[in-house]
């Protein structure tokens, strides 16, 4: 067993584990923290993006970084169309894979870089959720990237060959010649249309090499860690999982326990804040912002906390006498991500499931849309929009890096009125790189990342109770913590495998045993002996057959073509034992026998039959010179005195 | 225990009261758990006394397993778990679990309230045996005991139909439950993967017919009830609240507007909004064009649609009434049936299968006049329609099922005995298979061969494998393994030979056998082993024999050739005690040689 990892965010893994002959492709997370080296997407023309500054590194004259680089309150910025960091592609060739297993929406962005174009034959495995919230996210993230106004400009390349003398943090940036813009709508539907949809404990055969199940991991709607199970093997794969309580089912661990390896990923990337007290900072900051005539932004994704967002949101607004403040969802996916939401009776927790047996819907949001509390809509230019757009509101748009997306029209707008909030929860990027195009800001900035994924000691404690054989982990959770002695964040009291990008490392017990099926007509003719207290043994011959990698073991019909003549194996325990040998000989009337004992065995001398019994400890030879008769009767007398199988 | 037994309470060579009870591995599963609509006394549930004559049946049933919400498939469940004794796993789909309950208090006020029947189970009776229950998801597989596996399909029948494929140990079992195997308006087609069970249990209600286009059926009904409204007369669709009456909802609203038709279209019952919202909550198990459509237009709601009260029904004019129960055996359905009877322009559609002993069955059959309990007889005037929209699989359908699992055996349930008997005749003849067909209470035996789990050395299977991939490649070849059975803590596992001493810490005794040739051969001896080589190779086809110098060797034979080059040459021939075939045959052969 093999374990390649192709990613260095943590939060954005991608996997390849190599097992049984397979290529088992584990998530396939698009890190997209590359786009805030780029200069905002504006979706309607922006004078101030525009109007900014060129840079060019000092005592450096390139013609061809001409307009590649601007300025913005001494940051330097690329004017280009943005470009994200995919999986690596030279480790494992990607034609080559069999299987992909997405455990969550947030982790299959960079699909289309895996499947299409690439020789990719395998199939792709995701629950019926991942899928479609996927489907919002991607459509979503294509059509905010190319539908934006400035989306004629080229791409920028030369400044990645420049890196040397550029300023921080654009100097820092990590293998810039790897990244990509952003797929066509084509292959982002032929990708996603290879998607098979599974439900969650659904046992996927994988080429009959071993089984593939997703079991529930209560970080997002449908989100799902994967266990792979052969007959003697176990692996757990664990990305992206939540034991608070929030919209979807609960995470199921007892299936992931006593795993032979246990893979762990995308944990929170925001261990200082619990979400809890997050979501309450975030209430009372909109509140006070609303009351003051402000209005407030949220950059967040189309799904995932935006429902727990909504829901909290709304209730504290009302309690706060702010029923009446619109609140607006902003996204091509909006309506769809909305409605969509509430026919997944089967994924949410069991308190929402209960209202889907009334009926009702299990989210708040579709009375709230009833209500016209809140409305949604496509676009900034949208008429549900635009038309009955009000100030003071609470405006929920895309992207959270700020780099394109209706959010970035919105915070131009709004930046320089002290009144208005912007309010980050996505904990995907740090506000202040998100911020820093548009500085000088005036509008208030509150940071409130709400990830509802593992934090430290939760996961620790999880892997305790796991109990795996080996636990494997990107480098960053296995990097010492505060505290002294300092610790690993993650540790474990069985062998730990850390992955970096790049790199392959082996893993795993080394397989002995297959499992194969035998046939009762054949179990019913072997008469296994005792070989000791609890132990029984029987030599068998078996006709094999392998089929869809299922091995069973038939009866052989004697003189079959092609069969080997061979019978099987007898294990002889012991040496015979020489009296019990005359004495057998005697009755099979061969009755002359000698015996000569020496030092480390005999010899039983047949003078008239012209042969010799050797006997040692560990082999017994006979020199037979007499006649085939002699032999047999001296095989049956030997076989009769000593214990075999 | 290799056998598997079946033995059908209710839907043994009848339709309606469904409990199939079902026996393999030591495991005993309850398979539905329905009620007979066509009889009011102690025949109407199954009889559990099968099972246990007294008491509760907890301890003789490990787990029961609902395959959808109509009432022959699951009225019988509070009775069952509340009333007889109940308390083991209940399993059915999220849909099913939200819809039986409503559908069961209906029944029981139906019952209870109209009827006046006493011994009945209560409103609460229905909420404590829905607790019960574990809702499960398609595909999801769920583990009973360490033994039983449960997994569901869509079945397509009604919202939240499952067929369920059962397994203990290496033993399956596939029921289907009522299915489609041809999408509607509303919902898919049933299907299922090549699960090769040991037995396949189907119903078969049109087991004799082969229906003709969906669309046809459609263009019929549409123009039936046009026709009557035109004339001025009263359409009656008795449906039940979910299943086909969205269906057919959905067909009527379409017409309407396209004909722009101004003839009101009544649902009764205040059940028609809360059924849609279920068909709007569960939209994820409706049909592919439903589910891409939603967000922008949900199929359910109705714009012509209108709820139906009481006092409609003397209304003068045409008009078309959907009123539950749908086989007019109580209920709105049969009221408005006793009013609208005897005069001729009006018109009934059954749109589904009516049980024996229902007034529909009476009518569908012909009578023209129906006594009631209370001696009041309604002539039959109406012209009565009978369109088979019933989602269940006809003949096609159940062959289609047949091949896409590749079952070892078929039983048939959920139909009548005659039509079963054609349809067994049919699936024996094509599928070269076993088909039963068992009467209520009656057990039927099934054999099948078991599997039992061994684990195999690697090392034995891919020295195999070397074996096998160096010969020429053949289909036909045979392969061999060759190893030793151990047996422990009841586990089997095939081991290497060299391996299991190993593993356990015994030295093997090696026995060997020699015995001498003498052979007159002048020459060097390495010549004297080619000429042998020659001979053996022609004797024995497909062993491997290797040669260096002047030794030969088949598997553990080793042959030697001694002697100096002009002199009579001794040639050692000795083997293992595994080898004791082949060595004996080498030596023969070479004696016979000699002489």
């Amino acid at each position: 067993m093999k374990l390649y990892c192709l990613s260095s965010d943590a939060a954005k893994p991608c996997f390849v584990l190599s097992f049984k002959e397979l290529l088992i492709m584990l998530d396939c997370g698009l890190s997209a923290h590359s786009v805030l080296n780029f200069l905002p997407l504006p979706p309607v023309p922006s004078t101030r993006l525009a109007s900014l500054p060129n840079y060019t590194p000092p005592h450096l004259n390139d013609p061809l970084l001409e307009g590649e680089l601007k300025e913005c309150c001494g940051r330097v910025f690329v004017d280009s169309i943005p470009e994200f960091c995919p999986p690596l592609d030279k480790v494992v060739d990607f034609s080559q894979l069999d299987v992909i297993l997405i455990s969550n929406y947030t982790c299959m962005m960079a699909l289309p870089f895996i499947t299409e174009d690439t020789g990719f034959k395998g199939q792709v495995y995701a629950t019926e959720p991942t899928l479609q919230i996927g489907r919002f996210y991607l459509e979503e993230l294509a059509e905010w990237v190319s539908g934006a106004a400035g989306s004629a400009a080229g791409a920028a390349r030369r400044w990645k060959e420049l890196l040397h003398v550029l300023p921080a943090p654009l100097a820092h940036a990590a293998r810039p010649r790897s990244w990509r813009r952003l797929f066509a709508p084509a292959a982002l539907a032929r990708a996603l249309a290879r998607v098979r949809v599974v439900g969650y404990d659904e046992r996927v055969d994988v080429y009959g090499a071993l089984d593939a199940t997703a079991v529930s991991s209560g970080f997002c709607l449908g989100s799902a860690n994967w266990v792979l199970r052969s007959a003697h093997e176990k692996v757990a794969y664990v990305s992206g999982s939540s034991t608070l309580t929030t919209h979807p089912r609960p995470i199921n661990q007892a299936a992931l326990r006593g795993a032979d390896l246990l893979v762990l990923a995308a944990l929170t990337q925001t261990p200082a804040h619990n979400p809890d007290h997050m979501l309450g900072d975030l209430c009372v900051h909109a509140a006070v912002t609303l009351r003051g005539g402000g209005s407030v932004l949220l950059p967040v994704y189309p799904s995932g906390v935006l429902y727990d967002l909504l829901e909290c949101l709304s209730a504290h607004l009302d309690g706060a006498g702010l029923a009446s403040v619109p609140l607006y969802v902003l996204s091509p996916v909006a309506d769809s991500s909305l409605a969509y939401s509430n026919i997944l009776a089967e994924w949410v927790s069991v308190g929402k499931q209960a209202r889907v047996y009334l009926p009702e819907e299990p989210f708040p949001h579709a009375a709230l849309v009833r209500a016209g509390r809140l409305k949604h809509a496509r676009a900034l230019h949208d008429d549900a929009f635009s038309a009955d757009f009000r100030q003071p509101c609470v405006v929920f748009c895309g992207h959270p890096s700020l780099r394109f997306g209706a959010a970035v029209h919105l915070v131009e707008l709004w930046a320089s009125n002290p009144a208005h909030a912007i309010i980050f929860t996505e904990p995907d990027f740090p506000y202040l790189d998100a911020l820093a195009p548009f500085q000088p800001l005036a509008m208030k900035a509150f940071h409130c990342p709400i990830d509802t994924s593992l934090n430290y000691s939760q996961a620790n404690k999880l892997v305790r109770e796991l109990r795996p054989r080996e636990l494997a982990l990107p480098e960053q959770y296995a990097a010492p913590g505060p505290g002294a002695p300092p610790r690993p964040h993650i540790a474990c009291d069985a062998p730990v495998v850390v992955l970096r990008r790049g790199l392959a490392r082996a893993c795993g017990a080394r397989r002995g045993l297959a499992r194969g099926w035998l046939s009762a007509a054949l179990a019913a003719r072997v008469a296994p002996r005792d070989v000791r207290a609890g132990l029984r043994a029987a030599p068998l011959a078996a006709a094999l057959r392998v089929r869809d990698r299922r091995v069973s073991l038939d009866d052989a019909p004697p003189g079959a073509p092609g069969a080997a003549r061979r019978p099987p194996p007898r294990l002889e325990l012991a040496a015979p034992d020489v009296d019990a040998l005359v004495r057998a000989l005697a009755r099979e009337g061969v009755a002359d026998a000698r015996v000569e004992r020496g030092a480390d065995g005999c010899i039983v001398h047949l003078p008239r039959h012209d042969t010799l019994v050797h006997v040692e400890r560990h082999a017994t030879h006979v020199f037979c010179e007499g006649d085939a008769g002699v032999r047999q009767a001296l095989r049956r007398a030997i076989a009769a005195c000593m214990p075999h199988v | 225990m290799p056998d598997i037994k079946i033995t059908p309470l209710g839907a043994g060579q009848d339709v309606g009261r469904s409990c199939i009870l079902l026996s393999m591995g030591g495991k005993n599963i309850m398979l539905d758990c329905g009620m007979h609509m066509g009889y009011n006394d102690e025949r109407r549930f199954p009889d559990f006394s099968y099972i246990v004559s007294e008491g509760p049946i907890t301890s003789q049933i490990d787990c029961v397993i609902i395959s959808h919400f109509h009432l022959d498939h699951c009225g019988a469940l509070p009775y069952m778990s509340e009333m007889v004794g109940y308390t083991g796993p209940i399993y059915m789909t999220h849909p099913t679990k939200a819809i039986a309950p409503i559908l069961l208090e209906d029944m029981r006020k139906v019952a209870v309230e109209r009827k006046g029947e006493s011994n009945f189970f209560t409103s609460q009776m229905i909420k404590d045996c829905i607790k019960k229950v574990t809702a499960v998801t398609l595909h999801q597989s769920v583990m009973v005991d360490n033994e039983l596996e449960i997994k569901a399909y869509y079945a397509g029948h009604v919202l939240g139909a499952a067929m369920f494929w059962i397994r203990v140990g290496s033993q399956s079992v596939v029921y289907t439950g009522d299915y489609n195997m041809t999408p509607d308006r509303h919902l898919g087609a049933a299907w299922i993967d090549k699960c090769r069970p040991d037995l396949l249990i189907t119903e078969s209600t049109y087991a004799t017919t082969i229906r003709d286009s969906k669309r046809c059926r459609e263009r019929d009904f549409l123009k039936k009830v046009h026709e009557c409204v035109e004339k001025g007369g009263k359409v009656l669709i008795p449906v039940f609240a979910l299943g086909r009456a969205q269906e057919l909802c959905i067909l009527l609203e379409t017409y309407w507007e396209r004909m722009n038709l101004k003839c009101p279209v009544y649902f009764a019952l205040g059940l028609t909004e809360k059924a849609n919202n279920y068909y709007k909550m569960f939209i994820t198990w409706t049909n592919q064009k439903i589910r891409k459509t939603f967000v922008q237009r949900n199929m359910f709601d109705f714009k012509h649609i209108k709820p139906f009260d009481k006092s409609y029904i003397d209304n003068p004019g045409a008009m078309v009434v959907f009123a539950t129960p749908g086989m007019l055996h109580a209920g709105l359905s049969l009221n408005i049936f006793k009013k609208w009877a005897p005069y001729e322009q009006n018109m009934v559609i059954m749109p589904g299968f009516c049980v024996q002993g229902t007034v529909g069955h009476k009518i569908l059959n012909g009578a023209k006049k129906v006594e009631f309990e209370n001696r009041q007889v309604v002539e039959v005037k109406m012209a009565v329609e009978y369109m088979s929209f019933s989602a269940h699989a006809d003949a096609k359908g159940i062959m289609q099922l047949i091949q896409y699992c590749e079952p070892k055996n078929v039983l048939l349930v959920h139909g009548e005995a005659q039509k079963m008997e054609f349809l067994k005749d049919k699936i024996e003849k094509e599928f070269k298979i076993n088909c039963y067909m068992p009467a209520n209470g009656e057990t039927c035996t099934i054999n099948t061969p078991t599997k039992i789990p061994i684990d195999v050395s690697l090392r034995l299977l891919k020295a195999e494998a070397v074996r096998y991939n160096a010969q020429p490649p053949d289909p036909k070849r045979r392969r061999v393994v060759n190893g030793i059975l151990c047996v422990r803590d009841n586990r089997l596992s095939l081991l290497d030979i060299d391996e299991m001493c190993d593993e356990i810490g015994i030295n093997r005794h090696i026995i060997r056998f020699t015995s001498t040739v003498r052979f007159e051969d002048p020459g060097p001896a390495v010549k004297t082993a080619e000429k042998l080589k020659t001979l053996l190779s022609e004797k024995l086809e497909g062993w491997t024999i290797t040669i260096s110098e002047a030794n030969i060797s088949v598997e553990s034979v080793l042959i030697k050739v001694e002697g100096d080059d002009d002199s009579t040459k001794n040639i050692y021939v000795s083997w293992t005690n595994q080898d004791e075939d082949l060595g004996s045959y080498i030596l023969g052969l070479l004696q016979s040689m000699v002489q």
